[in-house]
């Protein structure tokens, strides 16, 4: 019987990693990742560069004064000028960052981890399905050029789906 | 009829433009800039470099400091719109356009515009600005003729007046 609940804690746990890594797959994409930085700026693009215009963070991570992410980001995208928009654009705050000092990522299991200290299950659950600069990733909007920017890895359904399973199996982190 | 627009694809706009109510009628995807500069004769604001690294083109746009080059006039709604033209008639605006003045801070004055609008947005919010207040709020804002130091001596001579 012992044995048997270990091999369904072990199951669930492996379902529950595997969850996670495709919530990661997303977390870590561009268009998530570029606004939970560690330092004083946001970045933008598929190769993450930093954000251009001298643009900061600012002491409630919407810029400063005359130079806030409201000076270009409105609440819509704007596809005719190629600037991505949605209500309160804003980079997480620092309590939410998922890359170190040097703009790289941090590890899959320091990113678990600060996940799962933010906020609990049906509270994330809620985050991911329903706020709306998370949903913003599935609605980028058009670059400058044109071109549509790229989407994360997994549907916004996957995304949900996933973070449910993660969450059932007890929020495991690598 | 305006020659070079498709007329299918316009549309009416009821803006707030300095205090003034103007109707215009215009492809919605138009940046505001184009808006106050074309269809109002609105030239004081500057065309820079239309992706927003620049800063010429600074209006206030529901009081938020904005860059008219990158907002479609299909995203204003109903926010109120304040241009350079307006700013002699602001308070803060006028004491910043005297202090440029004083200052003698221009050179050629292509910035100059976006370059005030950016100050009397900082001035409304912090009155006291430091040096990185100062650099770190205006950091948007280019003047290829390196006027910045003046600029700095003119924000912070506006500042003295407004303490």
């Amino acid at each position: 019987m012992f044995s048997l609940l270990i091999a369904l804690f072990l199951a669930e746990t492996a379902e529950g990693l595997a969850a996670w890594q495709k919530i990661h797959s997303v977390l870590t994409s561009p268009r998530c990742i570029n606004c939970h930085t560690a330092t004083n700026y946001p970045q933008q693009g598929d190769d993450r560069h930093r954000h251009f215009a001298n643009v900061i963070r600012g002491p409630q991570d919407k810029g400063v004064v005359a130079l806030n992410c409201a000076t270009c980001h409105q609440s819509q995208n704007a596809n005719s000028t190629g600037v991505p928009g949605g209500q309160n654009w804003h980079l997480a705050p620092l309590s939410m960052k998922w890359q170190d000092l040097n703009d790289q990522p941090l590890t899959s299991a320091e990113i678990c981890r600060s996940v799962k200290s933010r906020l609990d299950g049906a509270h994330l659950l809620k985050h991911h399905a329903e706020e709306p600069l998370v949903l913003w990733a599935w609605n980028p909007g058009r670059r400058p050029d044109g071109t549509v920017r790229t989407l994360p890895p997994l549907t916004r359904a996957q995304f949900v789906e996933a973070t449910r399973q993660w969450i059932k199996a007890g929020t495991p982190c690598p | 009829m305006d020659q070079g627009r498709d007329t299918m694809s316009m549309k009416a706009y009821h803006l707030v433009v300095n205090g003034e109510r103007k109707s215009v009628t215009v492809d919605p995807s138009t940046p505001l800039l184009w808006v106050l500069r074309e269809d109002l004769k609105l030239t004081g604001t500057k065309f820079g470099c239309g992706i927003g690294a620049c800063g010429a083109c600074t209006v206030h746009l529901g009081g938020v400091a904005t860059r008219s080059c990158l907002v479609p006039v299909s995203l204003i709604g109903d926010r109120k719109i304040v241009t350079i033209e307006g700013m002699s008639r602001d308070p803060i605006g006028r004491i910043v356009q005297n202090a440029w003045v004083d200052k003698d801070v221009v050179q050629c004055g292509y910035c100059q515009s976006g370059q005030i609008m950016s100050v009397v947005a900082l001035l409304k919010a912090n009155r006291k600005p430091t040096d990185t207040n100062i650099e770190e709020s205006l950091g948007g804002n280019l003047c290829r003729c390196g006027t910045y130091v003046r600029i700095r001596d003119a924000v912070k001579s506006a500042a003295e007046k407004l303490a």
